[in-house]
């Protein structure tokens, strides 16, 4: 059993189209399984008036058609769902590798990340990419997974002021979470290295590498290998 | 078939529709017309489907050249419209040929004007809409505002029979001084004297205010002692009213997937096209209302809309 796991549901009202429902109050596994399983299960059998479920740490956020259903009669389909989940096939979330080049000009912050917490570079590169990581949410720029839960030894603040330009593929840390940059934009994170996937192409079929419930593991390549993936990436 | 060349831009300009749905679990936001109500009825007066892609005009308008044939309508705030130089109406159907200069102007009430055109503007579906997200660099033409020199199409469809006009009494008015109609929560909890402040007070619209959100000014909300200020980060609806740590509200918009700070109340969805229409200055009171006060106001807009369906089909 985990910490922070409701024992029932909990709604939140988010306006006239909007129900909130929140299975936890802590970024968890067990918690965001739980937010999986039933995503999986909404997208199985969808009651009526549903639009979009959209699941992040601890909570979906239902989006309805409100000339279709309403939130109270949503509240007992979600309820009545929840009570035949065991009987309900959730696949085992899908594992996904992800090539990355730590350091040099792929990740700029690598040696300071290593310094403010007494490591080497190479201590921070086997320690990022030893766990399996789970996505809890995906969401900022399209396609960003935030990915959980980071190693307490390489927990490191974001910059004070953002890089106005943070090249795509980059993979950074904020905090107790580690993520990926799927377009170039603005960002604060400590960037420690790069993938040469494309995280998010909307030119693809199914434009987004990542879900949330997928699991991600780091597989550090060299800059050789680096170059190589990128260019069989072109299209 | 290339309908219009852009000959000035307007300040900002860009392709929308019903918006991007199904994507926001995927970091994309929902995107599409700010004034849903203005953009349909833009679409019904030229006899298009009413998610036809149209053009949204922010505060000052765009010059265009029109290249074919075809009826436009222009909807929403009330810019001055001339055509080659002549004063032309809103809210009604406008025959134009090749050769004549549409163009509008400085803003005189609301905030966004809409230009539909026969056949809807065409740029490519991606991910099922034609709305740009401008923040992600994708949809409408290119992922960006109209530029000078940039040439639009659209689709294929028969010009009107007659022309159409919108019966005065649904045309609706836009004031400075804006009252919003909203639902408190999802984290209403987090606040008590806040939730009286924010539903008796004046706020002013800050210059910070685009199609993610509109930041506003005024008294600041208090958080209830001891309750965080910040929550696990969540997915955002629109119209949801978040309280940053310095109390200044913000109204979340169309262009917006997560955010980490607690939402006071949710402007309900009907109220969103009077948000569109506010601008930096405006004066904005929310209003308390229930669930079924606001199902209720929204199945009047529905019942508003057929009205001027079956105006037009007569």
């Amino acid at each position: 059993m985990s910490e922070g796991l409701y024992e029932r549901a909990r709604f939140r009202t988010a306006g006239d189209r909007g129900l909130l429902v929140e299975y936890g109050d802590a970024i968890d596994p067990v918690i965001n399984r739980k937010v999986r399983a039933m995503a999986i299960a909404l997208g199985k059998e969808p009651p009526e008036g549903v639009l979009e479920v959209i699941p992040t740490y601890r909570s979906l956020l239902i989006l309805y058609d409100p000339l279709l259903t309403t939130s109270s009669r949503l509240e007992k389909d979600l309820l009545a769902l929840e009570e035949r989940l065991p009987e309900i096939q959730i696949p085992p979330p899908e594992m996904v590798e992800i090539p990355v080049c730590y350091g040099g000009e792929y990740g700029p912050d690598l040696e300071s990340v290593a310094q403010s917490h007494g490591l080497s570079s190479e201590e921070v590169i086997r320690i990022h990419s030893e766990p399996t990581y789970q996505v809890y949410m995906i969401g900022f720029t399209p396609g960003f997974p935030f990915l959980g839960r980071l190693p307490e030894v390489l927990h490191t603040p974001r910059h004070k002021t953002p890089r106005t330009r943070v090249p795509a593929g980059s993979v950074g840390i904020a905090n107790d979470q580690t993520g990926i940059y799927p377009i170039e934009s603005p960002g604060g994170w400590q960037l420690i290295g790069r993938t040469p996937l494309k995280i998010f192409d909307p030119q693809r079929p199914n434009p987004f590498l990542l879900k949330a419930g997928d699991l991600v593991k780091f597989k550090p390549i060299t800059p050789d290998e680096y170059r190589r993936l990128a260019e069989g990436d072109g299209d | 078939m290339e309908i219009f060349r852009v000959l000035e831009p307007g300040i900002y300009t860009t392709v929308q529709d019903r918006g991007r749905y199904g994507y926001q679990q995927f970091g994309i936001p929902i995107s599409g017309a700010m004034d849903q109500f203005a953009y349909r009825v833009a679409n019904l007066l030229v006899g298009n489907p009413e998610d036809a892609a149209v053009l949204e005009i922010t505060v000052f308008g765009p010059r265009l050249e029109v290249l074919a044939e075809a009826d436009i309508a222009v909807t929403g705030a009330e810019m001055p419209i001339t055509i080659n130089d002549e004063a032309a109406e809103g809210w009604t159907s406008l025959r134009v040929r090749p050769g004549d200069v549409v163009a509008l102007k400085q803003v005189r009430s609301g905030c966004r004007a809409y230009l539909a055109v026969t056949g809807g503007i065409d740029v490519p579906v991606v991910m099922g809409s034609r709305s740009t997200y401008v923040g992600g660099k994708l949809g409408g033409y290119q992922g960006r505002p109209l530029a000078k020199g940039d040439l639009l199409a659209r689709g294929p469809a028969e010009p009107l029979k007659a022309p159409r006009k919108l019966p005065p009494n649904f045309i609706p008015r836009y004031p400075s001084e804006i009252l919003l109609r909203a639902i408190p929560g999802p984290q209403d909890d987090y606040f008590d004297e806040g939730l009286r402040i924010f539903f008796g007070s004046e706020f002013k619209v800050s210059t910070k205010a685009d199609r993610m959100g509109y930041r506003l000014e005024g008294p600041v909300v208090p958080h209830r002692e001891g309750m965080p200020q910040s929550i696990i980060s969540e997915p955002s609806v629109p119209g949801g009213v978040q309280i940053p740590p310095d109390g200044q509200p913000i109204i979340l918009l169309l262009e917006q997937t997560v955010g980490g700070y607690t939402k006071i109340a949710t402007v309900i969805s009907t109220d969103i096209s009077r948000v569109a229409q506010a601008k930096p200055g405006d004066k904005i009171r929310f209003e308390e209302v229930d669930l079924e006060t606001a199902y209720g106001i929204l199945r009047a807009q529905e019942q508003a809309l057929q009205k001027i369906r079956e105006t037009f089909a007569g």
